[in-house]
């Protein structure tokens, strides 16, 4: 245990994912000896971070204003969506450069034994996004792990009957992963190879 | 025993740092454990398939402690998986289906939430072993085979509810009053105010479920299935101090 400030620091930063109690310390002790102004450059990040950075009331993803930069480009395709969990899935298929539509951020996947079901997810939102007939396939890039198989499954379920194709990537993708993980390669390869679900 | 080899269920899954996952497991021969799965969640791992919720697996695994030694404040700590190989990857095959897959969510559930860490639990983990082979199956509607398996594990918990003698006085039924807190089927002397009067075809479902009379339970129709998974549900509650979470998010068709 350290004293005051020192110690809220390195509770502050255990608190952050992945990080542990020894990194916690290993990375306070290093802001301690760092330069002032570099330590204060991080702190105003943070907290411009969470001023300035909102969520696109369209898709989902981080956005510096009420909307995305991908759904304010009219360069894309308006007529495709891809469905993913979290924001850092639309950063690795927009790595692919495979995909020219647009995006739908869930927030999650359904995971009941956590507790998390289909109305703690932006799925209502996503229906309203479909009901103008302008999208007519649904790209469905949740997780290839099983709560991101049985989130595409009830998607599936549910949109298929309005006549839209939904389709999911590839296999290739080996279960039990995050989609972050995947190289752009295969990544890329699972949108090409992408497949009708019905 | 730094090296441990048994055959487990994965009930859950959690992500840890980077590319790791902590699993729970209830195992054969020594009961739940967690333990770490590292580097599973980088698509490239082998492993990670075999480490997802509903998994069967032969699994090896690396203990700090030595054999029946508890570490600090009861609890075990985190085991650290070094191999495993498939005897069936149930939850793959139930994750297309969402219905079924919501019903192995329960299963898993409720097979964490009556086992201890470290507690051998060799019955209840063949009734999951059992009702996740009969999920992928399909011989049976899978609300029935969750509902058999909650009352199964509520039996074996010792928590089985009367359905025909009064749960309070023994006296011999049918009796068609039904109270979870007196315990199940109540006569018409020992009924509290507030019981439940369920319909005969529901408590005989429930009573088929418990001793695993198949052909009696298919034959059920919706509305003393509806019943028979609400009383069932209700019961289970009752016993445990926190509700399950899954079983809202049960798609019964
Ligand atoms: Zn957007
Ligand atoms: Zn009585």
């Amino acid at each position: 245990m350290y004293e005051g400030a020192v110690q809220d620091l390195i509770d502050e930063l255990g608190r952050l994912p992945g990080v542990g109690p020894k990194s916690a310390q290993r990375i306070a002790f290093h802001l301690l000896a760092a330069e002032s102004v570099d330590v204060e450059r991080l702190a105003s990040t943070l907290v411009r971070v969470k001023n300035e950075v909102r969520f696109c009331t369209i898709c989902g993803n981080v956005a510096e204003a009420d909307q995305c930069r991908i759904c304010t480009d009219t360069r894309r395709d308006p007529s495709v969506i891809c469905v993913v969990e979290e924001p850092k899935d639309v950063v690795a298929v927009e790595r692919t450069r495979e995909f020219r539509g647009r995006y739908h951020v869930l927030g999650g996947a359904i995971s009941p034994i956590d507790g998390v079901g289909p109305d703690d997810l932006r799925i209502r939102e996503l229906l309203t996004r479909l009901r103008d007939g302008v999208v007519t396939e649904l790209i469905l890039a949740t997780d290839p792990n099983l709560e991101g198989e049985a989130t595409a499954t009830y998607l599936a379920r549910m949109i298929n009957p309005m006549g839209l194709t939904v389709t999911r990537l590839a296999s290739g993708l080996p279960v039990g992963g995050d989609l972050e993980y995947a190289d752009e390669v295969t990544l890329g390869r699972a949108f090409s190879g992408r497949r009708r679900v019905d | 025993m730094p090296l441990y080899r048994d055959e487990a269920v994965v009930l859950r899954v959690h992500k840890l740092g980077e590319a790791d996952r902590i699993v729970t497991l209830l195992t054969r021969r020594h009961g739940r454990v967690r333990a770490v799965g590292k580097g599973v969640r980088r698509t490239t791992s082998r492993f990670g398939a075999r480490l997802e919720p509903g998994s069967h697996i032969d699994v090896q695994l690396h203990t700090r402690l030595a054999e029946g030694q508890q570490g600090p404040g009861g609890q075990r700590g985190l085991d650290l998986v070094t191999q495993t190989e498939s005897l069936g990857a149930y939850g793959a095959q139930l994750a297309t289906d969402y219905t079924r897959w919501t019903a192995v969510s329960a299963i898993c559930e409720t097979a964490e939430r009556l086992t201890e860490e470290g507690e051998p639990a060799l019955r209840l983990f063949l009734l999951l072993v059992g009702a996740l082979r009969a999920l992928v199956e399909g011989t049976h509607p899978s609300g029935l085979v969750l509902d058999a398996f909650l009352i199964r594990a509520m039996s074996n918990a010792g928590w089985e509810p009367a359905l025909t003698e009064c749960a309070k006085c023994s006296a011999p039924g049918p009796h068609t009053a039904f109270n979870v807190a007196a315990g199940g089927a109540v006569c018409e002397n020992c009924r509290p105010t507030g019981s439940a009067r369920p319909q005969r075809d529901s408590v005989d479902l429930m009573a088929a479920l418990l001793h695993g009379d198949w052909a009696r339970a298919d034959g059920s129709d919706d509305t003393s299935r509806r019943e028979a998974s609400g009383l069932v549900a209700a019961h289970l509650q009752w016993h445990l101090e926190r509700g399950l979470r899954s079983l809202p998010f049960v798609d019964r068709v």
